[in-house]
C-alpha cells in the first residue's frame, strides 16, 4: 500500500499519466510504424496473415532502385517539386509584399486568396478538370479568345507537371501569403527608415534589409514546401480520375507507393519506396539546413 | 501622382491575383446551376439562362450523401475532442510536470515528425486489420486523435504563463488537474482555437488515410464520395459541381465566420513551429 501511495504522489507518475493518452496512441500509430516499416522493407518473403517471416533480404530496395516506374516516378516527382518550390514561393512572396504596403482591403485580399487552402483537394481538383476539359473548358476559351488553338490539357503528358504545379501554386499560395505577411510585420520599421535616411533605392532596402531579416521565415516556407512537395499524390488521383495521366506522365514517388502497395498489395516492396522517399525528403531537409545555418540571420 | 500611379498598379494586380483564385469557384457555382444544354457550349455562359437548383435535388439524390455527411461529421468531431483533450493533458505534463525521463520522451517525439506519413501508412493498415479496425469509425478516428506538433505548439504556449499563477493556486490548495482546466486552458485559447480549426480543415478534407481503411459506401467521408461520384456522373457536370458545391459549402461557411482567428493562427503556427 505504502509503495501505490508513495508512487501516487510522485511526479513521475503524474507525469506519465498525463501524456499517457497521447503517448499511447502516437507510439501505437507513429513511433512503431516507423520501426516497423524499416524492418518490413526487408521481407522478401513472408505471410501477411500470420505476420511470419521466412527470409529477408535487399530485394526489395534492389526491385525498387532497379524499376524503371519508380525511376518515372523520381523524375516527375523532382520535375515537380524544381516547378513548385521556387514558383510559389516567389508568387507568394511577391503577394505578400504587395499586401504589407499598407493597402485598404488588405483582409479582404488575404481571405480570397486563403480560400482554396480551406477547401478539399479533391473537390478542387474536380473543378479544376473541368476548366481544363479540352472541348468545353474555361482555359481553352481563354486560348481561343487570344486568338490560339484548343490545347489538349489533360491528355498531353507534356502539360501534366506544369498543370500540377500551376495547380499547387493556386493553392498553396493563401498559406504562404499569410506566413510570409508575419514575418514581414516582425521586420522592425526602424530599419527601413534608416535606410531611406541613407538614400537607399526600393530594390537596395529589398534586398539588402527585407530578405535577409526575412531569412528565418523564407526558410521555414522553403522547408515545409520541399517535403509538402516531395508528397504530391492526392491532386494526380483526383485531376486524372484515379489514373497516373497520359503515358504515366503524373506518376509520382507517393502515387507509385499506393500503386503497389493499394493495387498491388505488394507491402514490402512498397515499404522499400516509402523508406527511399524519406531518405530523399531527409537528405532535402539536411541540405537546406546547412543552407539556413549559413545564409540565415538567426 | 507617382505615389497614385503605383497605388493602381498594385491594386491591380491585387484584383488580378484575386480573380485568378476566384474564377474556377464561380465557375463551379454557375455550371452547378445550369440547364444541361448550357453546360457544354462555347464560348461558356457565366450566367446560366435559368437556374436550376433541381441539380442539387439530383446530386443529393444520386449518392448516399447523407451517409457521408454523417461519417464526415462524426469523424470530425470525435478528431478534434480528441487531439484537443490528449494534447492539453500531454502539453500541461511536458510544461509543468518535472518527471523523470521528460526530456528525453519529448525528443523522441519530435523527431518522429521528420518521418512523412506516407511511411506509416503501411504499417498502421496492417495493425488496424489485425485489430479488425478496417472499415470502421476507429480506424477514421484512433490513429489521429494525439499530434506532435499540437503538443509542441501548445506547450509553448503553457510555457508563457507564468509560474507564480501555478504557485499560489498550489498554496491555495489547487489540484494540478483543475488548475489546468480552470486556469491554463482559458489563458490558452487563442493557441487552442487555432488548433482547433487546422484539426477540423485538415480532418474535414483528409482523402489518402480514408481512401486506404475503408472500401465500403457506408463508411466513406465526403471528399472520397465525391471523387467515387465523378466516376458516375463524368459527363453531367452540372451535377457533378453541384455534388462539389454541397462538400466544399460547409468548410467555406465555417472559414467565413473563423477566417479572423484561421488567418491569425496560421501565422502564429508558422512563425513558432
Amino acid at each position: 500500500m505504502r509503495v501505490i501511495d508513495k508512487l501516487r504522489k510522485s511526479n513521475t507518475f503524474k507525469g506519465l499519466l498525463y501524456i499517457l493518452p497521447a503517448t499511447l496512441i502516437l507510439v501505437a500509430f507513429k513511433i512503431y510504424p516507423i520501426i516497423k516499416s524499416f524492418t518490413m522493407s526487408f521481407y522478401t518473403d513472408f505471410d501477411y496473415l500470420s505476420g511470419e517471416v521466412y527470409k529477408r533480404g535487399f530485394d526489395n530496395f534492389q526491385y525498387v532502385l532497379s524499376d524503371p516506374d519508380f525511376y518515372l516516378a523520381l523524375k516527375n516527382t523532382f520535375y515537380f517539386v524544381l516547378g513548385a518550390v521556387p514558383l510559389s514561393i516567389i508568387v507568394s512572396l511577391g503577394f505578400a509584399l504587395l499586401l504589407n504596403s499598407n493597402i485598404k482591403l488588405n483582409s479582404f485580399f488575404r481571405s480570397i486568396y486563403f480560400l482554396p487552402f480551406v477547401t478539399s483537394t479533391a473537390a478542387l481538383a474536380i473543378i479544376w478538370r473541368w476548366i481544363f476539359n479540352g472541348d468545353y473548358g474555361l482555359a481553352n476559351y481563354l486560348v481561343m479568345s487570344l486568338g490560339g488553338k484548343k490545347i489538349k490539357w489533360l491528355t498531353d503528358p507534356n502539360l501534366t507537371i506544369p498543370i500540377l504545379v500551376l495547380f499547387n501554386v493556386w493553392k498553396g499560395m493563401g498559406y504562404k501569403i499569410i506566413i510570409f505577411l508575419a514575418g514581414l510585420q516582425n521586420i522592425d520599421k526602424k530599419y527601413h527608415l534608416s535606410a531611406k535616411i541613407d538614400g537607399a533605392n526600393k530594390w537596395n532596402i529589398f534586398t539588402n534589409i527585407t530578405l535577409p531579416l526575412l531569412s528565418p521565415t523564407l526558410f521555414f516556407v522553403s522547408i515545409t514546401s520541399v517535403i509538402g512537395a516531395f508528397k504530391i499524390f492526392d491532386e494526380v488521383f483526383v485531376l486524372y480520375n484515379t489514373s497516373t495521366g497520359p503515358l504515366k506522365s503524373g506518376l509520382t514517388i507517393v502515387y507509385y507507393i499506393f500503386n503497389k502497395f493499394y493495387r498491388h498489395w505488394q507491402f514490402s516492396i512498397s515499404s522499400a519506396a516509402a523508406f527511399v522517399l524519406f531518405i530523399i525528403i531527409l537528405i532535402f531537409t539536411l541540405i537546406q539546413l546547412k543552407i539556413g545555418k549559413t545564409k540565415s540571420n538567426y | 501622382m507617382k505615389r497614385t500611379l503605383q497605388k493602381t498598379l498594385i491594386y491591380m494586380i491585387l484584383t488580378v491575383g484575386a480573380l485568378f483564385i476566384l474564377v474556377p469557384f464561380i465557375w463551379m457555382i454557375s455550371t452547378s446551376l445550369k440547364p444541361s444544354n448550357e453546360v457544354l457550349i462555347m464560348p461558356p455562359k457565366f450566367i446560366p439562362s435559368k437556374l436550376m437548383w433541381e441539380n442539387y435535388k439530383i446530386a443529393l439524390e444520386a449518392a448516399p450523401f447523407k451517409t457521408y455527411f454523417k461519417n464526415s461529421i462524426i469523424v470530425t468531431v470525435s478528431v478534434t475532442l480528441g487531439e484537443i483533450i490528449t494534447t492539453i493533458l500531454a502539453a500541461f505534463a511536458f510544461s509543468r510536470v518535472n518527471f523523470k525521463g521528460r526530456d528525453i520522451i519529448f525528443t523522441i517525439l519530435i523527431a518522429t515528425m521528420m518521418v512523412p506519413g506516407e511511411v506509416l501508412t503501411i504499417p498502421n493498415f496492417v495493425t488496424l486489420s489485425k485489430l479488425g479496425w478496417i472499415d470502421t469509425y476507429k480506424a477514421l478516428i484512433i490513429p489521429w486523435c494525439a499530434s506532435i506538433y499540437s503538443i509542441y505548439l501548445l506547450k509553448q504556449h503553457f510555457m508563457s504563463i507564468p509560474d507564480e499563477l501555478y504557485n499560489a493556486a498550489k498554496i491555495d490548495g489547487c489540484s494540478d488537474f483543475k488548475f489546468l482546466w480552470t486556469i491554463m486552458v482559458p489563458l490558452a485559447k487563442p493557441t487552442i482555437v487555432t488548433l482547433i480549426i487546422l484539426k477540423v480543415i485538415s480532418s474535414w478534407n483528409s482523402f489518402f488515410w480514408p481512401l486506404i481503411v475503408t472500401n465500403s459506401k457506408e463508411m466513406r467521408t465526403l471528399p472520397l464520395a465525391l471523387s467515387a461520384f465523378t466516376n458516375e456522373f463524368g459527363t453531367d457536370y452540372n451535377v457533378l459541381m453541384a455534388a462539389t458545391n454541397i462538400i466544399v459549402l460547409p468548410v467555406i461557411i465555417f472559414y467565413t465566420i473563423l477566417q479572423k482567428h484561421i488567418i491569425s493562427g496560421v501565422s502564429k503556427a508558422g512563425i513558432k513551429g
